[in-house]
């Protein structure tokens, strides 16, 4: 007999205990044993932040506890997720510093009174336990992790602030106290394993086991934990000091603290009062508050905004199962090894093996990276199919094409193709610079094509344009921007324009950048000044990282196609194209590369570096790319600005502390700004000129 | 069984009672020559290498399969049943019957031969029958002395006595045992592979020269079948995770020559012997695949069936002469048929040796042989060699033992197919001392 049996005894355990819910948010039980479960079932929402109302009801229960002690308590979560995915940052939002104060306060007293309770206390933790989840958790005696899935960790630090319900001195205390710094530095969580290993976790159990662990917890009494002795070696004042200093110079690497103050705030914190848990407290708090009304967090919290409305785009799942893709060049090889690591069947077709297996190679480097098991990435590497005849096609529900950027060849493929895929599936082109409308035109059935545009390497950018033409099916949009976000990908909506949205705005500001190279200015003057502003990565850099061909490429289309002015690249870079100087790829282009890293040479850029010779490289750089985007929208290519800014920052990096090119824009003011570019016209020509879309932003 | 005495040389064999059961498709891998190492590939990621492009050009679903026979001999120990494991990771589904065969170098067509049988019962209607090994994963092995030492360490408790146990040791136990030789040596008649084909090549007086000669055109045969595209749809790429890219069987030599083979020594009985790494089967990794259906299940999913098999046979001998296994097999098929080597329009025997396939010809060619040993009144006559492994065979492309059986059905298939032939015979000596064979004919 064949039946797929697991799913129909998955969830045959029924016997689930029954709880009484007197509170809105908390669900509660006494067992048998005397022992006292504690459920956090949030409300109206299918994951659990720890909301003020959440920490009220905790706090009224706790008093019950009090009076009546159980044997034990034990937290855990009813939702399917995990424990608790933070505190809600939306309550953030309507207090100033000494509100923000007053509320941290009160819930710093509901966790006080958990951690003072005079009997074993358990968190049961499955899923997400982030933030204010893990603060939580870290107020109890014990915690048990249930395997599979379990995530641990501070995220803190991305929002521009640092934990605040006790966090920094609690999880400092618990485990190594580098290691708890550098998590929270960092914002990068622990899972399963490694959470039991750093200490996070005193137990790490399959499900089946839960009620045994919490016995076995139990039974250990609550004697006072002791630290190591090597945990407190390092929380030493003299540690403290030198590790401190070691933090602030690798922190500056990532995250400047002229844009991000939070790390050099959490470091201030640990290193001034790392032994003493009532200061560190009071300072965590007033450090928190004052964060958190920073313009820095305001906009990395407006980031996050952003993140979340761009997924919410697609409503449903695409019900993509099986993607095909034609071309394995390295687009087309990154775009096949990530769909398969993502768990879809992939077909990835070239006329040539050797690609293919250089796919099948970097799928499984990929693999590595993101920390898959070995059976994990062997599962991903054989959904990776390759398939030299095209014999994918014709059961595939999606076939992106990532041939090369020649019309006729795009074309040709088209119509070779088309009458053999099944009558549903979508058609997607991964082209960055051929407008839609001009490949739909050989169709038979141009609604169900559009393009789909990755960003290299395809494995780090998260950012996905989602282009129709006019006449793509309203549903073929709405399942490709939900495929999208099924493969973990952000993706925004935009019409077809030359460059799209992001090529569009991009250009601009690389080629102002091989300008001013040209006027004799210093590359790494030109990328450290950008890099100030804010970007990841120099311009000067990124050509050499996305290669002068490329770019020269998508710069002439752009001149041949706008209707305004585009900066004309000089003789001398073409020739270095010409020459073979490519940029990365090739090991050399403005810089040399070795290592697949830039070497930047000796002649710093210091000696350049006057106050406002600063200022005007950086508003030469920025300024053509925020007027490209002003551009863009008065065009229509993207109809909703809070999505332009997303696009910008998930997909070039654009300063996320600064919120996105337009919130840039009118956090320094509209008309600031169309002075600026003015003024720049006025120096050098036209292509400064202000777009007309400024007058109605 | 009926058998008909009327039977003409261009009427159909005669199909044995059951359901008739047809070859639909099938595909293998380059056979990867072992270079003293483990290879990219376990038997498992073979299998899957091999199956996963198979299964792409199937009109019907992997999960519609009623079950997968894999035949593997080489177990890897991370890899107990191969089969089922291969089926999981081909994507055919939790619910998907799966298990392994080993009859040694038989597997890959016990595995056709058992999916026959099922079929052709009314038991099942559609089943991947394959075969898959790795001989550069045979594992090294510890010897029993060492592990009985690693026993008695565990046992000890106490200081004293671990202290004994361990001075114990002696260097020799970690002198490993390699698992391959060991595979290919029979414990019975302590013989090892080559030592039989040199035994053979004495009893049918085979020469040095004549081994070599057939080695030679094996080599030429399979080096002009790549050139011209013969094993196009036959043989798939294999991926490693590491971009290497396997499109082609590596061990063909297009130049071997008379001369060049004249110089290898003899590499089982030396100095003497006349069976050299030249005349015999290289040690190869590689798997193969093929789909058998029912009528039914042509029907059910359109299927185009390539062939229909018609009969098989298994016989046993001596395991020191085990390379006379193929003339026991086939003459009993032909036997039931009543059919001569006239009417066989083309053969696969798998060469294991050169010596050991000449001596099955000879053997055909023996009055006496055929008379005591087979009961013929007239002995079989002589195979026209143009109609033999016309594209080659282990020699050049090596011998991956649970594969082996299982390529040659899956090639003759093709090679009846682009030389329009009717009736074919695949048949494989087995390690032991059995043979295997099956009779098949074009659709």
């Amino acid at each position: 007999m064949k039946v797929d049996v697991l799913p129909h005894v998955e969830n045959m355990r029924h016997s689930t205990p029954s709880y009484t819910s007197e509170k809105a948010n908390w669900r509660t039980r006494i067992d048998e044993d005397g022992i006292f479960w504690l459920q956090l079932d949030k409300k109206d929402s299918s994951a659990n932040t720890l909301s003020e109302d959440v920490l009220q009801e905790l706090d009224e229960i706790l008093a019950d506890i009090e009076k009546k002690p159980p044997k034990a308590l034990v937290i855990d979560s009813a939702k399917p997720k995990g424990f608790c995915a933070g505190a809600d940052i939306k309550s953030f939002k309507n207090h100033d510093e000494s509100g923000m104060a007053d509320m941290l306060h009160r819930g710093h007293a509901v966790l006080d009174k958990l951690v003072a309770l005079d009997m074993p206390t358990i968190a049961v933790i499955h899923g997400h336990c982030l933030g204010g989840g893990l603060e939580l958790a870290l107020a109890c005696r014990q915690r048990i992790g249930i395997k599979d899935g379990l995530e641990m960790g501070f995220p803190e630090i991305r929002l521009g602030v640092h934990p605040g319900l006790g966090g920094t001195y609690r999880l400092t205390r618990l485990i190594n106290p580098i290691t708890a710094m550098t998590m929270m530095l960092t914002g990068k969580s622990a899972h399963d394993k490694q959470a039991r290993k750093r200490g996070l976790i005193d137990d790490l159990v399959e499900r089946r086991h839960i009620e045994n662990a919490v016995r076995a917890a139990i039974g250990k009494g609550i004697k006072k934990r002791r630290r190591g002795f090597g945990n407190y070696i390092l929380n030493t004042l003299i540690v403290r000091k030198f590790a401190a200093k070691k933090m602030r110079a690798e922190s500056e690497k990532k995250a400047p603290s002229a844009n991000y103050p939070a790390p050099y705030a959490l470091i201030d914190l640990w290193e001034k009062y790392g032994a003493n848990t009532h200061k560190m407290q009071a300072a965590e708090v007033q450090s928190f508050a004052r964060l958190m009304v920073s313009e820095t967090a305001n906009n990395l919290v407006r980031v996050f905004f952003l993140h979340q409305s761009l997924k919410r785009q697609a409503k449903n799942h695409a019900g993509i199962q099986h993607v095909h893709v034609i071309g394995a060049g390295s687009m087309g090889g990154e775009i096949a090894g990530w769909c398969a690591m993502q768990g879809l069947k992939v077909t990835l077709s070239d006329q040539k093996a050797e690609p293919i297996a250089q796919a099948v190679k970097n799928t499984e480097q990929l693999c590595n990276s993101k920390h898959k098991s070995n059976a994990e990435t062997r599962d991903a590497l054989d959904r990776l199919i390759s398939d030299m005849r095209n014999t994918g096609l014709e059961n595939a529900d999606l076939i992106i094409e990532a041939v090369p950027e020649k019309i006729e060849i795009k074309k040709k493929l088209y119509q070779a193709i088309e009458s053999g895929i099944k009558p549903d599936a979508i058609l997607a082109t991964n082209t960055s610079s051929i407008l839609i409308e001009k490949l739909a035109d050989c169709l038979n059935n141009p609604a169900r094509f559009m393009g789909l545009h990755f960003f290299n390497p395809v494995s780090k950018m998260l950012m996905v344009e989602a282009i129709g033409h006019e006449n793509t099916g309203a549903e073929v949009v709405e399942r490709m921007l939900a495929f999208t976000r099924d493969i973990g990908k952000i993706p925004v909506r935009v019409t077809s324009y030359p460059g799209f949205l992001v090529n569009r705005a991009l250009t601009p500001y690389l080629l102002e950048a091989i300008i001013m190279l040209e006027e004799g200015i210093d590359k790494t003057h030109i990328d450290d000044t950008a890099k100030k502003f804010g970007m990841p990565m120099g311009p000067i850099e990124l050509i050499d990282q996305i290669g002068l061909d490329i770019c020269i490429h998508v710069a002439d289309m752009l001149a041949d196609s706008l209707d305004k002015p585009v900066a004309k690249i000089p003789g001398s870079v073409r020739k270095k194209a010409e020459n073979g100087k490519l940029g990365k790829k090739t090991g050399e282009g403005f810089y040399q590369w070795k290592d697949g890293k830039a070497q930047r040479g000796e002649n710093s850029s210091e000696k350049q570096s006057a106050k406002n010779n600063d200022d005007q490289v950086t508003d030469r750089l920025i300024l053509p790319m925020l007027d490209a985007c002003v551009e863009c929208y008065r065009r229509e290519v993207v109809r909703d600005l809070d999505h332009l800014d997303g696009a910008m920052i998930f997909a070039t990096g654009f300063a996320p502390f600064r919120g996105g090119p337009i919130h840039y824009a009118r956090t320094r003011g509209v008309n600031e700004i169309i002075t600026a570019l003015e003024k720049l016209c006025e120096q050098h020509d036209e292509r400064f000129k202000p777009d007309q879309g400024w007058q109605s932003l | 069984m009926a058998q008909t005495t009327s039977h003409q040389h261009n009427e159909e064999v005669q199909a044995l009672p059951g359901r008739p059961v047809y070859i639909i498709d099938g595909t293998r891998t380059p056979f990867i020559k072992a270079r003293g190492k483990p290879g990219p590939f376990t038997p498992v990621d073979l299998a899957v290498q091999c199956g996963r492009p198979l299964l792409l050009r199937q009109p019907f679903h992997p999960s519609d399969f009623d079950q997968v026979i894999l035949g593997c001999v080489n177990v890897i120990s991370e890899e107990m049943n191969p089969a089922r494991i291969a089926a999981l990771r081909l994507g055919m589904g939790d619910s998907m019957p799966a298990f392994t065969v080993q009859i040694n170098c038989g597997s890959g067509m016990q595995s056709i031969d058992t999916a026959y049988k099922y079929i052709r019962a009314g038991d099942s209607d559609l089943i991947l029958a394959g075969g898959a090994e790795a001989l550069s994963h045979a594992p090294l092995l510890f010897r029993q002395q060492a592990v009985e030492w690693f026993a008695t360490l565990n046992r000890t408790s106490s200081f004293v006595k671990k202290m004994k146990a361990l001075a114990a040791f002696k260097p020799g136990y970690f002198k490993p045992v390699i698992g391959l030789l060991r595979g290919l040596t029979d414990p019975v008649v302590e013989m090892n592979m080559g030592q039989t084909a040199e035994k053979l090549a004495y009893l049918f007086d085979i020469t040095r020269r004549q081994a070599d000669e057939y080695a030679v055109t094996s080599h030429s045969r399979l080096h002009r079948a790549q050139q011209e595209g013969f094993l196009k749809n036959e043989v798939e790429p294999a991926f490693s995770n590491y971009g290497q890219v396997y499109e082609h069987d590596d061990g063909v030599r297009p130049d071997s020559s008379l001369e060049k083979l004249a110089k290898l020594s003899p590499a089982f009985e030396p100095p003497h012997g006349k069976v050299t790494p030249g005349n015999s089967s290289q040690i190869t990794d590689g798997a193969s695949w093929v789909i058998l259906a029912s009528e039914d299940a042509v029907n059910r999913y359109k299927l185009k069936p390539r062939a229909v098999i018609k009969d098989s046979e298994w016989s046993a001998l001596s395991p020191s002469i085990m390379g006379l296994g193929p003339v026991l097999s086939s003459t009993a098929i032909m036997k039931r048929h009543q059919l001569t080597f006239d009417n066989v329009d083309l053969w696969e025997i798998n060469e294991a040796f050169a010596a050991q396939v000449l001596a099955c010809l000879k053997a055909w060619n023996d009055a006496d042989f055929c008379k005591d040993v087979l009961g013929l009144e007239q002995p079989m006559g002589e195979i026209n060699q143009a109609n033999l492994n016309v594209d080659g065979g282990a020699i050049g492309l090596g011998h991956p033992v649970g594969t082996s059986g299982n390529r040659i059905v899956l090639h003759l298939v093709n090679a009846m197919h682009r030389l329009d032939k009717k009736t074919g015979i695949a048949t494989e000596c087995i390690g032991g001392g059995q043979g295997g064979a099956m009779l098949i004919e074009k659709v």
